[in-house]
């Protein structure tokens, strides 16, 4: 698999990050790279195996659902770029 | 002054509880060592001597009463990504170089219950992600043995600050590697334990499979102490497993006579320094005058483990890495011309080309088309991988292996080159696919720089790890070497 340009621009489009020309060139060369690498895994045969998505297989562990001490709503809030009416405030994204 | 400084945390401990010492002076002498050598160094980013001096006063106080921990008045430093309420806890990121915590994680929690005192914020590869300490927003550490050298990745500033003594001890985060690695670049004990050992609630995520805090500090004795601390059930982590309470300094000095350690021929293969194979060689025969027993093992999938976590890292990485958007916290770009280019914006001038190039990887092996083909099948060949490991037990109590293929290596010298960066690592990654513990700690030098060796353990067998490295380290003086600064 050798990866174009137009996949990178597609992929780091998906991962909403902007990229230049410059990024784009070096992008490609060390993701062929780095794929070619994770290739190899194609070496082995896994038709069987059970995927791990956690050592021990370990169960995400789900809380029961009930109050708590509301999160420190203020100290969030003042961490943000910007706000408005204790909301986070975007560019207008609806006509 | 000087002996203070080269102290174990037990000798530590012992002038603080029989006040030969206070705290506010240990205190004291370190932040005059963080004075003296960080410029050099640039292990630690973010220091205050105001807030460390004030902790430093309220343990006396507690010493005063006499109801106090054996770490209470010891200081410590944190990587900058443990949640630190107050403190600008950046992730070594310009985007979230403006970000104060408003919380504390989980283990920055028990440091403080403790009354440990926090001495400073230290250097690290940004969100993590790397080998080197190349990748921080604040450039990086140079290594105290040589300056011109990597101290290694990613709890670079971390594993510096304890080899130059500007810190009796650390904490760090190993995702791949990344107190195991830098503890072996800098002649230094690291422990990466098992995976649900300590809660995860307030570091930031990079693969939050993977992830674990751990101890890095001068000795195994000392990595004890602090695991004692670290280690118990965290409802805010939901992968945090509950085990009852364990003392790892109770088996320290246990016998090794008759304990099977296991080679497994893949990691002394082609790649391997020869230098650094005759230093573990070494290590080995101390421990065989000790009683312990080495057995062949094979770990037949070992090869595949750099490929499983190029995919499977980068894969959480880029759904954890999905929050910076500039909306909530974090950078947010200047101009922009709607919400998307705001997203886009914000994310390309934040994160570094490294953490980048790993949320593309990611988001390219989680895409439509490409999931089965590259990340479940990961996922099945990490299932490979942490069978090997279990095979291998049947037949031994602890797993040897080198840490690194080499000393630490230049600055810059594996920057434009990604793969060979990444096999910095080839010894450590399979460790934290399958989830169990592994100790690095120092096993010679080569030219004047250190070698580590590495002992990995089953799940929950940290005290055996423990145990093993503090006999070692009882029969060698590797640990006590200190870097000329």
């Amino acid at each position: 698999m050798l990866l174009t340009d137009e996949a990178i621009l597609r992929t780091a489009a998906l991962s909403r990050i902007a990229i230049n020309k410059v990024e784009c060139d070096t992008l490609r060369k060390h993701l062929n790279q780095i794929f070619e690498l994770i290739e190899q895994m194609q070496s082995v045969n896994t038709d069987d195996i059970e995927p791990m998505a956690y050592s021990q297989n370990i169960a995400l562990r789900v809380r029961e659902d009930r109050p708590a001490t509301p999160a420190l709503r203020e100290d969030f809030l003042a961490l943000a770029p910007q706000t408005k009416n204790g909301l986070f405030l975007v560019p207008k994204a609806i006509d | 002054m000087i002996a203070m400084i080269h102290a174990t945390l037990k000798t530590l401990s012992s002038y603080l509880a029989n006040k030969t010492l206070s705290s506010v002076e240990l205190t004291q002498a370190f932040l005059a060592q963080i004075d003296q050598f960080n410029s050099t160094l640039n292990a630690f980013i973010a220091v205050d001597y105001d807030k460390t001096l004030l902790e430093a006063k309220v343990a006396d106080k507690r010493l005063a009463k006499g109801d106090f921990h054996p770490l209470t008045g010891i200081p410590i430093a944190i990587k900058d990504l443990f949640c630190h309420q107050g403190w600008k806890t950046t992730c070594c990121s310009t985007m979230l170089k403006n970000f104060i915590s408003p919380y504390d994680a989980h283990v920055v929690e028990q440091c403080k219950k403790t009354n440990m005192v926090i001495l400073g914020h230290t250097n690290m590869d940004e969100f993590a992600m790397g080998s080197s300490n190349e990748y921080s927003c604040y450039g990086p550490v140079k290594n105290p043995w040589n300056t011109d050298f990597t101290p290694g990745g990613s709890s670079g500033g971390s594993a510096a600050s304890v080899a130059a003594r500007l810190t009796p001890v650390a904490l760090g985060t190993d995702t791949g590697g990344s107190i195991r690695q830098p503890a072996s670049f800098c002649g230094i004990t690291g422990l990466k334990p098992t995976y649900g050992l300590i809660s995860r609630y307030g570091i930031i995520a990079f693969a939050s499979s993977l992830d674990q805090c751990g101890p890095m500090a001068k000795t195994a004795e000392d990595c004890a102490l602090l695991l004692n601390i670290l280690a118990g059930f965290d409802e805010r982590d939901s992968t945090s497993l509950a085990r009852p309470f364990e003392d790892y300094t109770h088996h320290l000095t246990d016998s090794i006579n008759g304990l099977k350690i296991g080679l497994p021929q893949e990691y002394f293969s082609e790649g391997l320094d020869p230098k650094v194979s005759d230093l573990i060689d070494k290590a080995l025969k101390a421990l065989t005058e000790l009683g312990a027993q080495i057995v062949d093992i094979n770990l037949p999938n070992t090869h595949l483990s750099i490929p499983a976590y190029y995919v499977i890292a980068p894969a959480e990485a880029s759904a954890n890495l999905a929050r910076y958007d500039g909306v909530r916290f974090g950078h947010r770009a200047s101009h922009y011309n709607d919400l998307i280019d705001l997203y886009e914006k914000s994310r390309a001038e934040g994160f570094g080309q490294e953490v980048k190039q790993r949320i593309l990887i990611g988001t390219y092996v989680l895409s439509h088309g490409y999931y089965e083909a590259y990340y479940l099948k990961a996922q099945k060949v990490r299932r490979l991988i942490a069978n090997d490991f279990q095979a291998a037990f049947e037949k031994c109590d602890v797993i040897a292996t080198p840490v690194t293929p080499t000393a630490a290596f230049r600055l810059g010298e594996r920057q434009n080159d990604p793969i060979k960066m990444y096999l910095s690592d080839i010894y450590t990654i399979s460790v934290n696919l399958a989830g169990l513990p592994g100790i690095s700690l120092p096993v010679g030098f080569i030219n004047k720089l250190p070698i580590g060796m590495q002992f990995i353990g089953n799940y929950f067998a940290e005290s055996r790890l423990l145990n093993v490295a503090h006999r070692l380290q009882q029969a060698t003086n590797w640990h006590n070497q200190q870097p000329n600064l």
